[in-house]
């Protein structure tokens, strides 16, 4: 609690990622003013110059571990934090800047960066919960703000945030949808994918792309033999498999059965 | 022996980590006596290497994986990446299609902007530490800007399904069209938007403003269709170029310097130059809509602008355009039919140039008969303006060394914000540290 507000002390760090998960944290246009109502927002680097000291009550946490340094730094970070929560694709599962994991990453170097020795990275881009004790994580690339807004409600109040584990298909048979892998022929992730986006993509005509990253329990195996029967090839799948939750081990695995590289 | 009271004053004025920007930065200034001996602007946000990891990846990915760059811009990177695998497949995207991107693209804009406006940039002005500070004071100023951004989000909410990495935008077009009956609900919180941007504009005017001006070469695009540039163009300057996207190469230059992981731009045959709301302003003012045009001179702008510091009327400005533009679009608004042309690849290099709310965005691509990515290359907006930011800095603290360091140190910070520098995008980007030595 903050002494002199006596509210909870919430706190929002980042690491290698876009920004855009903390940034929907400033997109909760309802909610925000009420929020700093009843949180008092100590650390937001991307909001406000004025820091105040932790402890923190919670730290939501933006983004992978792909430095040395912020290796040091998700240390410092979970000491000063009663309870951390991570946010988005990249700190839970390594990102789509996870997609080094496959590969050598001073080959991704030369292709970007002529000085290499003014360049400081780590080989692989690793989930936070590889580093520290992870109270939550919330998936999504990006997050859903307003289940980000449970969890940070959630969080403060000990309670466990209802978050549901289960597939983007049950979310396209709550809004309707008709099935565009059975109807359409169109490839879908959306039997292993964790609920969380609404069935977004469906809803527009596409096959879901897995951004939310692998549900509980996946069957990614037998959803990969249904995807032959679309003409996808190895090189296909590992892509499909291979995007922004590359790093999550029920993706991970899956696509390695279809070689190493894309 | 020379005293204490004649040796050299020393200062160091530093920001280890910026606030109020995307992603991670810094800055530094070092003065010895009267003299600013060096500036940098440190991006330590760590690189991600997109340009690597999209080689052996699909060119239907493009517009998915590159929007991951950028949480607040990542139309842009959409338009841009898009528009260069289409040139790969020889194929150009117009009429209805270009228009809806064209409407995304402002949602986009008016996203962005007001976040910059409201809740990041005007508390430097106003003199608070942020937003949530300042809404203790200007609870309706906080509000509009929310309120306006809302407008915005709402756009890309309807259009491309999220306000983040929108999932409808695809190489050729959409996935699907929205109905006229679906952009209906847009035109209320627009309307509203516009006027309450109107009342924003005339305050803005009243800001006091520190008196600094530089002779910047600006860049920015040329609509093809004689509009305020935004989602597509020729890349023109006040120097007089005047070059199609694929000319990029030839009269522009990336250098990589050790306290940056963004790779910083010049001119070829010259030096910095500045992308953006003030560039687009000065190359463009023309093309503005009457209203847009009015607003600014009855702000006190004119049709020149060179003070960095009115960059924030400057996107009051473009923030009006764009609303006004979105309702045009949606009033003119006619499905696609189909939402997407169909692109077969080929083994081809193609390049795409849009205006990000930051400033023109380039991608090229080469891609094989298989559709595979062989070579990516992407330069954002804020690794462009990375030098000019830095003489910025080094004009401005010359002109204004009697300012204690803590007031110095937050007016170097405001002229860094007046950038809205992305560091994420850049990085693929920033640290302020003031020293006087």
């Amino acid at each position: 609690m903050s002494a002199t507000s006596g509210k909870p002390k919430l706190a929002v760090w980042k690491f290698s990622s876009c920004d855009g998960c903390q940034l929907s944290l400033l997109s909760c246009e309802d909610e925000l003013l009420t929020l700093v109502g009843q949180v008092d927002i100590a650390y937001f680097l991307e909001a406000s110059r004025a820091v105040v000291e932790g402890p923190y009550d919670l730290s939501l946490v933006e983004g992978s571990i792909t430095t040395e340094l912020d290796a040091e730094r998700i240390h410092r970070v979970r000491r000063v934090s009663r309870r951390l929560v991570t946010i988005g694709a990249c700190a839970t599962a390594g990102g789509i800047q996870g997609l080094r994991n496959f590969t050598d990453v001073e080959d991704l170097i030369a292709a970007v960066y002529p000085t290499r020795e003014y360049v400081a990275t780590l080989e692989h881009s690793t989930a936070i919960s590889a580093h520290v004790p992870v109270d939550f994580e919330l998936q999504g690339c990006p997050v859903n703000k307003y289940q980000l807004l449970e969890v940070i409600r959630a969080s403060l109040g000990d309670r466990v945030a209802p978050i549901p584990a289960s597939s983007v298909c049950q979310e396209c048979k709550l809004r309707g949808n008709n099935c565009v892998m059975v109807a359409h022929g169109t490839p879908c992730l959306g039997p292993v994918t964790h609920a969380g986006c609404g069935a977004l993509c469906p809803s527009f005509n596409r096959g879901c792309y897995g951004c939310f990253g692998p549900m509980e329990s996946p069957n990614p195996r037998a959803l990969s033999g249904w995807l032959r029967k679309l003409d996808l090839d190895d090189v296909d799948l590992i892509r499909l498999y291979r995007t922004f939750n590359a790093s999550a081990p029920d993706f991970e695995r899956e696509s390695e059965r279809y070689g190493r590289s894309a | 022996m020379a005293g204490p009271l004649d040796a050299p004053r020393s200062r160091r004025i530093s920001t280890a980590a910026l606030a109020r920007v995307e992603g991670e930065g810094g800055m530094s200034v070092r003065i010895r006596d009267r003299e600013v001996l060096d500036v940098q602007l440190r991006i330590y946000e760590p690189p991600r290497f997109f340009e690597g990891i999209l080689r052996g990846r699909k060119y239907t990915e493009v517009p998915d994986i590159t929007a991951r760059i950028c949480g607040i811009c990542p139309v842009a990177y959409q338009t841009s990446g898009c528009l260069a695998i289409e040139q790969a497949c020889g194929v150009t995207v117009d009429g209805p299609i270009r228009e809806l991107r064209r409407l995304v693209y402002c949602g986009e804009w008016i996203e962005s902007h007001a976040l910059h406006l409201y809740l990041l940039h005007a508390p430097d002005f106003l003199g608070y530490e942020s937003a949530i500070h300042m809404a203790a004071d200007h609870p309706a100023l906080v509000e509009r800007g929310l309120a306006t951004r809302n407008a915005g989000n709402k756009v890309l909410i309807t259009l491309g399904g999220r306000a983040e990495h929108p999932i409808n935008p695809r190489t050729g077009g959409f996935y699907r069209a929205p109905s006229r009956a679906e952009l209906a609900p847009l035109v209320a919180p627009l309307k509203h938007a516009l006027d309450e941007t109107l009342e924003t504009i005339t305050l803005l005017g009243t800001l006091a403003v520190p008196e600094f001006e530089r002779d910047y070469e600006f860049v920015a695009l040329r609509d093809d269709d004689g509009r305020y540039p935004i989602d597509r163009g020729r890349i023109i300057s006040t120097g007089g170029l005047d070059i199609p996207a694929e000319g990029f190469d030839e009269h522009f230059v990336e250098e990589h310097v050790a306290h940056s992981n963004a790779l910083h731009s010049r001119l070829r045959d010259g030096g910095s130059y500045m992308v953006g709301p003030m560039a687009r302003y000065n190359l463009a003012f023309d093309t503005l809509s009457p209203l847009a045009r009015d607003a600014a001179l009855a702000a006190g702008l004119e049709r020149s602008c060179r003070n960095p510091f009115q960059s924030i009327i400057v996107r009051g400005v473009e923030l009006l355009y764009a609303i006004e533009e979105a309702l045009r679009l949606i009033e003119a608004y006619e499905p696609p039919d189909p939402p997407a042309i169909a692109l077969e690849p080929r083994d081809a290099a193609g390049c795409g140039v849009s205006e990000a709310p930051r400033g023109i965005l380039w991608h090229r691509y080469q891609i094989d008969a298989s559709g595979a990515i062989r070579d990516a290359r992407i330069v954002p907006p804020t690794s462009q303006n990375q030098r000019a930011i830095e003489e910025d800095l080094r004009g401005f603290v010359a002109e204004h060394l009697d300012l204690a360091d803590d007031e110095l140190q937050w007016q170097c910070e405001q002229a860094i914000r007046n950038y809205d520098p992305c560091i994420s995008c850049a990085t693929h980007f920033l640290k302020l540290d003031v020293q006087r030595t």
